[in-house]
Formats: C-alpha cells, sequence, structure tokens
C-alpha cells in the first residue's frame, strides 16, 4: 500500500489518550474509566480487566440483558469428577453460556476429547439435579439445567452400557444408578 | 422547458420518486418543484428527532403519511447516555394529531414512548396502520392494549429489542374479533405472559398473516396450533420450542413444520434444546434468514447439521461458540451469504477461544456476495483483513469488533492500521465501518483517502493525535455520522473546519481530549449546531474551567435551536 509522504510519526503507546497535562487533575478520576490493564506478552491468556471499560464490548444493552441471563457475581461453582481420576475440579456455570462452552471446558480440564460428540467419545457427562437423580448433560435447555445442576461426573462410556443402556437410551434421558 | 408542464404532470413525475435523497435534490431545483414535491411526499424520514420541529414537519409535508424518527445516538445502546436524556415522541404525537396529518405509520428507533403516547397514536389517526418500535423504551403492555383496541386497519405491530413493562394485563386480548388485517406481529421483546388462546384465535382469523415473532411465554404446544393454522408465514419467531424429542408435542410440531413451506426466516430459540432441531429440517433448505444469536443451548456440533442444510441463506446472525470452524462449515455451504453478524457468547471471560481472523477468510473466501458484517473476534490480522478485502470488494457495512479493544495485529503485533487500509481501499461502496484494535493515525489518514461514500464511522481507543481526526474531516465528504470515544482527539481537530458539521447529522466524542473552552468557541461560531455536554455529577459545580476536558460531548445540525427538554444534567452550549 503506497504511504503517503508525510513522514508520519506514529507513537505506539498503549498510554492514555488525550495526552499532556490536565490542570484541573480530573483526569485522574477518569482514568479508571478509559484505562485498561495492559495485555500479557503470553498469548494464551488476556489479562485486560474488561470490567473497568463501560460499554465494551460493544453489545446492546438489550442484548446484554437477554443473551447473558447470569449477574454479574452469581458463581455457580459445582464439582466435576471424572472415572480414574485422583481428584475433582470446580467449575462456574454462571460464565458458561451453553453446552457446547461447558464441554470445551471439560475438554480443557481433564482432556477427555470429544465429549462432546454422541458416538465418537469413550467418556459422557452426567450430572446430579437437584432430586438427587443422575442425568444425561444436553437434554434440556441449558438454564434448565444450570439451575438444577448439583455436580458434574464425567463417566466412562463402557460403565454406562455395563448398566444397561445402549447408545440410543442417552436420547431419553434415563437417569441412572450414580 | 419543463418549468412550464403543468403541475399534474409534474406530481406524476414525483411519484415515481421515492428515495429521500432523490426528492430532497429535486426539491432544491426551483419553487414550483419544492412545492410539487413537499405536497406529493408521503414518506418522512428525520434521523435526529431534534434537528427539526414536528410544526415545522408538518407545515411542509401536509401529505404525511409515514413518519420515521430517530432519537438517541448510537453510543446509548452501550449505556453511555444516561437515563431521562431525551428523546420523547409525545410532541411528535401531539402536534400531529392536531394537525389532523392522516398517519398511516410510525416507526422510532431509540426514542422514549409513553403510555399516553400510545394511547393517544390509536385514538387519533383512523388509518393507521403500521407501528414499529426498535430499541425503545417507556411503554407498558398498556399503552399495547390502546393499540390493539383502536387501530381497526393495523397490519404490523412489531417490536424490537425495547424494554416494555409488563403489566400483566391481557393486550392481545384487545384486539377485536373484527380485527383481521394484521399481516406482522412481532412481540418477542416482552416478557410477560400472553392470552394464548386470543392468540390462537388471533392467528386464525388473520389470513394475511406473514410474520410472526413470539415471545417466550407462549408453550411449544402453542407454537404447534399456531403454525398449523398458518401455513403462509414466511417469517417465524419462536423463543420456546420443544424440549422433548421424544413427546407428542415434538411429533405434531415436526408434522405442521414441513407445511410451512414458505418460512424464508427464522429467528428466537432461546430456549432450545438441541435434539429437537431437527423438527425444523424441513423449512432449512428454502431459508434466507437466520438468527439464532439469541440461542446459546446448542452444540455447536448441531448447529453445523443445522447449516448444512441452510444452503440459500443470505442473511446469519450467530453466536461466536459457532468457532472459526463452524464458520468454514458456513463458507462453504452458504454461498449466497450477504450479511453475517457474529455476536460474543461471553462478556466475562477473556481467553475463551471464540472466533478468530481464521472464521473471517474462510467466510470471504467461501461467500464473495458478503456485503454487511459485524463480527465479534479475539484477534485479527492485517493479512486476514488484506485477504477479506480481496475475497469481498462489495462491503456496504464493515463492523469489527476485537473483544480487547486495542489489541495489534496477533502475529506481527503490529497495529491494523494496513488491514483497515487494505477495507476502504477495496470496498469503493462502503457506507458503514467500525474500527477496533490497536491503530494509530495512520488508519484514518487510510480512511479519509479512500472511503469516499462513507457515511457513518464508529472510532474507539484508536489514533494518537489530532492528524487523525482531521483525515477524516476533510477526506470523507459523505460523512454523516461519527462517533468517537476514548482517543485522544482535542480541540485542534473540532474546531479546523467547523462548517463541516453543518454537513453532517451529528458528531459524538466522549472521553477525548476536547475541553469546554474548545466546545464553546464551536458554538459561538455555529449557531445551527447544538452542542450538548452531558455532565454526570461530579462536574455540576459552577462553571467548568475551560481547560477542563469534557466527559461527553454530543453535537447535531438543527433548524430550531437549543432542545427545549434537555434535562439538568445536559448543557446546551
Amino acid at each position: 500500500m503506497a504511504k503517503d509522504g508525510l513522514g508520519l510519526e506514529t507513537e505506539l503507546t498503549l498510554a492514555l489518550p488525550g495526552g499532556g497535562g490536565d490542570p484541573s487533575g480530573s483526569m485522574e478520576k477518569k482514568e479508571k474509566k478509559r484505562v485498561f490493564s495492559e495485555f500479557s506478552s503470553d498469548e494464551t491468556t488476556m489479562t485486560a480487566n474488561k470490567n473497568e471499560v463501560v460499554g465494551w464490548p460493544p453489545v446492546c444493552s438489550y442484548r446484554r440483558k437477554n443473551s447473558f441471563s447470569m449477574e454479574e457475581g452469581t458463581k455457580m461453582y459445582v464439582k466435576v469428577s471424572m472415572d480414574g481420576a485422583p481428584f475433582l475440579r470446580k467449575i462456574d456455570l454462571s460464565t458458561r453460556e451453553g453446552y457446547s462452552c461447558l464441554l470445551m471446558d471439560l475438554e480443557k480440564l481433564f482432556g477427555c476429547y470429544g465429549i462432546g460428540e454422541e458416538d465418537s467419545s469413550e467418556y459422557v457427562p452426567i450430572y446430579e439435579d437437584k432430586d438427587g437423580d443422575w442425568m444425561l448433560v444436553g437434554d434440556v435447555p441449558w438454564q434448565m439445567f444450570s439451575r438444577s445442576c448439583k455436580r458434574l461426573r464425567i463417566m466412562k462410556r463402557l460403565d454406562a452400557k455395563g448398566i444397561g443402556l445402549h447408545a440410543k437410551d442417552f436420547h431419553k434421558g434415563i437417569s441412572i444408578e450414580a | 422547458m419543463i418549468n412550464y408542464f403543468p403541475e399534474e404532470v409534474l406530481w406524476h413525475v414525483f411519484s415515481f420518486l421515492t428515495s429521500h435523497p432523490d426528492r430532497n435534490a429535486a426539491s432544491l431545483v426551483c419553487k414550483s418543484w419544492y412545492n410539487v414535491e413537499r405536497f406529493s411526499r408521503g414518506k418522512v424520514f428525520i434521523g435526529n428527532c431534534y434537528a427539526i420541529s414536528p410544526e415545522r414537519m408538518i407545515s411542509r409535508f401536509p401529505r404525511v403519511r409515514s413518519l420515521t424518527l430517530k432519537g438517541k445516538p448510537h453510543f446509548a445502546d452501550f449505556n453511555l447516555i444516561p437515563q431521562d436524556w431525551g428523546g420523547n415522541v409525545y410532541p411528535w404525537i401531539v402536534a400531529m394529531a392536531k394537525g389532523s396529518t392522516n398517519l398511516e405509520e410510525l416507526r422510532l428507533k431509540r426514542m422514549v414512548v409513553s403510555d399516553e403516547s400510545l394511547e393517544l397514536l390509536a385514538k387519533s389517526f383512523p388509518n393507521f396502520k403500521s407501528l414499529v418500535l426498535v430499541s425503545c423504551e417507556g411503554f407498558t403492555t398498556d399503552g399495547l392494549a390502546a393499540i390493539a383496541s383502536n387501530c381497526r386497519f393495523l397490519r404490523e405491530l412489531d417490536l424490537q429489542e425495547n424494554e416494555v413493562e409488563d403489566r400483566r394485563g391481557q393486550w392481545l386480548s384487545c384486539f377485536p374479533d373484527s380485527c383481521t388485517s394484521l399481516s406482522s406481529l412481532n412481540f418477542a421483546c416482552l416478557k410477560g405472559e400472553v392470552n394464548v388462546a386470543a392468540l390462537e384465535r388471533l392467528v386464525a382469523r388473520c389470513r394475511n398473516l406473514r410474520s410472526l415473532r413470539l415471545n417466550h411465554a407462549v408453550p411449544p404446544d402453542a407454537l404447534q396450533k399456531i403454525l398449523a393454522q398458518a401455513p403462509q408465514l414466511v417469517d417465524l419467531g419462536a423463543d420456546s420450542f420443544v424440549h422433548d424429542p421424544e413427546s407428542e408435542t415434538y411429533n405434531k410440531l415436526k408434522n405442521v413444520m414441513q407445511k410451512c413451506s414458505s418460512i424464508r426466516s427464522l429467528s428466537g430459540f432461546l430456549d432450545v434444546n438441541a435434539r429437537c432441531l431437527p423438527s425444523i429440517y424441513p423449512i432449512c433448505i428454502n431459508l434466507t434468514s437466520l438468527n439464532l444469536s439469541y440461542a446459546p443451548g446448542i452444540y455447536s456440533k448441531e448447529l453445523v447439521k443445522l447449516i448444512h442444510k441452510c444452503k440459500k441463506l443470505q442473511r446469519l446472525w450467530i453466536l461466536d461458540t459457532i468457532g472459526d470452524k463452524g464458520l468454514g462449515v458456513v463458507a462453504s455451504t452458504c454461498k449466497e451469504l450477504q450479511e453475517l453478524r457474529v455476536f460474543p457468547s461471553d462478556l466475562h471471560v477473556v481467553g475463551n477461544v471464540a472466533v478468530t481472523e481464521e472464521g473471517l477468510v474462510a467466510i470471504s473466501a467461501g461467500c464473495p456476495n458478503l456485503n454487511s458484517l459485524l463480527y465479534f473476534c479475539q484477534q485479527m490480522t492485517n493479512a486476514a483483513l488484506i485477504t477479506v478485502a480481496k475475497n469481498c470488494p462489495n462491503f456496504i457495512r464493515f463492523r469489527l469488533c476485537t473483544l480487547n479493544p486495542t489489541i495489534p495485529d496477533a502475529v506481527t503485533m503490529q497495529p491494523l492500521d494496513e488491514g483497515f487500509g487494505a477495507i476502504v481501499q477495496s470496498c469503493k461502496g462502503l457506507k458503514r465501518l467500525s474500527v477496533s484494535g490497536l491503530l494509530t493515525d495512520q488508519v484514518f489518514l487510510y480512511i479519509g483517502m479512500y472511503a469516499e461514500q462513507l457515511e457513518m464511522l464508529s472510532i474507539a481507543f484508536a489514533g494518537d493525535s489530532d492528524k487523525g481526526m482531521l483525515y477524516v474531516l476533510n477526506g470523507c465528504k459523505k460523512l454523516k455520522k461519527l462517533e468517537i470515544r476514548d482517543s485522544p482527539f482535542g480541540n485542534m481537530a473540532l474546531l479546523a473546519d467547523t462548517g463541516k458539521y453543518e454537513t453532517m447529522r451529528s458528531l459524538w466524542m466522549s472521553s477525548c481530549g476536547v475541553t469546554f473552552g474548545g466546545c464553546k468557541t464551536l458554538a459561538e461560531k455555529m449557531p445551527r449546531l447544538n452542542v450538548e455536554i452531558i455532565n454526570e455529577g461530579d462536574e455540576m459545580e459552577g462553571r467548568p474551567d475551560d481547560r477542563q476536558k469534557v466527559e461527553k460531548m454530543y453535537l447535531y445540525r438543527t433548524l430550531v435551536g437549543p432542545r427545549k427538554d434537555a434535562p439538568d444534567f445536559v448543557w446546551t452550549l
């Protein structure tokens, strides 16, 4: 791309916009709103403190209220166990927006790849609901699930077959003994 | 020669002029054309409700039948504007009622609409046919009841993304039995219960119903019954879908869907069990528009299966949980895609890999007809944007939003100037642009140089100096709306070409470098601009120092001077 020969000096900084000194000192107060923390050079995690930037990302308030059902601060941690793993993990259901998200995170936490795929994985995700029944993850809408889930378990598919369940029975959401 | 044509001829010729710019141009030719045009204009569009007064509008266009009004500036969507800022429609309705306007259609965006306004509207215009409210607030279901009860010829009631207070009344039951004219009914944004039996009867008697969008409170078995009554539907929105694929309701729904061969547009699915999606497979082949952006409960695998069947899709709104791979499927399936919007699914936790530049590149390669994009992404690269620009030169709207607002090119760590530069250079018809990511003044140089058709530009956390803003103001001749937040543009840029703002609808600047002094100077120089400062709390004590930076400034051209309904926290300089 041909550049205009103006000899632009572009200073790439993350400094506060506006620059220069502010005699009234009102910059101090506004700092919180404008600045968000510098990102780390580590590509895998961004530590941007989004809560301090009002209105970013620019998602309209109607969409915010209606897609992101959980209010900030209400956490829903549930224990997750996997057959064969020596210890359990905890996962916060309020920050997951749906089954895709949850299953991706379970894959990351336990290395149980393919858990989202019905037929190909050796693992099956189940959860204990409010009534104490063990249910197959995915039968009910997400909101209903996250409200009633008490704990999660990643079960070996072979074990499930042993209890007399066939692959197609998973569609019926039959509850099984823990 | 044409001046000697009798008015009837001019009238007839003007009846073919439908676009507003064309009519505006025609009205400037001579007095005779001005008069014929103004008496023949039926549809009036007012992009800023404070640019003109209702009385003057009516006096110029006495035969207005359809009015479109927009109130708050765009950034109001992102909580940057306090409550009670303004944009009330009531004075407009009062003036039109007094002036005996034969109003048939009212379309409002980002305005405050009270129940009183709706009641007056319903009772004042006997031929009223169409009410479209987008991102409005201030009314309750009582107001809707008034519309339903009184508008005998109502064809369209379309409520999109409004904040409506539910009064637990029976507004839907207020449509009289004699009402059979509805062709479009959208109440998806209402939170409360509706009388389902009344809804079923309404649908049954409105044989012209083409568009129906239901809210979450309409249960799946009612949905199935309604669809059975309305197989002619073209557009369907359903939030509450079937949960159990083994149920009787599911079977009935599946059967009834097969008969709905006219459905081209589908939305909703707030509450859906992915295993029930096969019920809509029969209509997928004909779908041209699909909005799943409010449906978090769909596995990406199920989503992909669904998309595979939607070969004729032209518009797709989706969540970023689709992932780059899912976008690849869209690219290889939806060859006729024109508009894509990918919304963020997770606002709280950074690091959840959503979509990246890969998904966008795939789409651009597979969908050459793409002309409208809204893309929230984790990261972006210049190389990707350059490729996209080459693949899709037809963009009219290009809005990119990186979740981290100043993230650089993910590979080179450079600013994204070159990428956006490629977009504006390649897309000669670009009318709307939103930029994000790490950006210097250079990107604005490109925009000023190449974006000749640009009408709306949104800037956030970008640029280094006043030069950036100047490039845009000097270069973009067709610019109408400029909105800037958190960028280092100050008085020098603001005051360099004050006449420019009279050629634009509005300018918004927040958390930038402009000061009270600068804004006052501008206001003094340009009496036909309203320069409004929004003060929230702290700066209210006494007269602010001229050197103090202004937190939020909104200026717009107007023919009627400072508005009289400005609240305490808005100062018109």
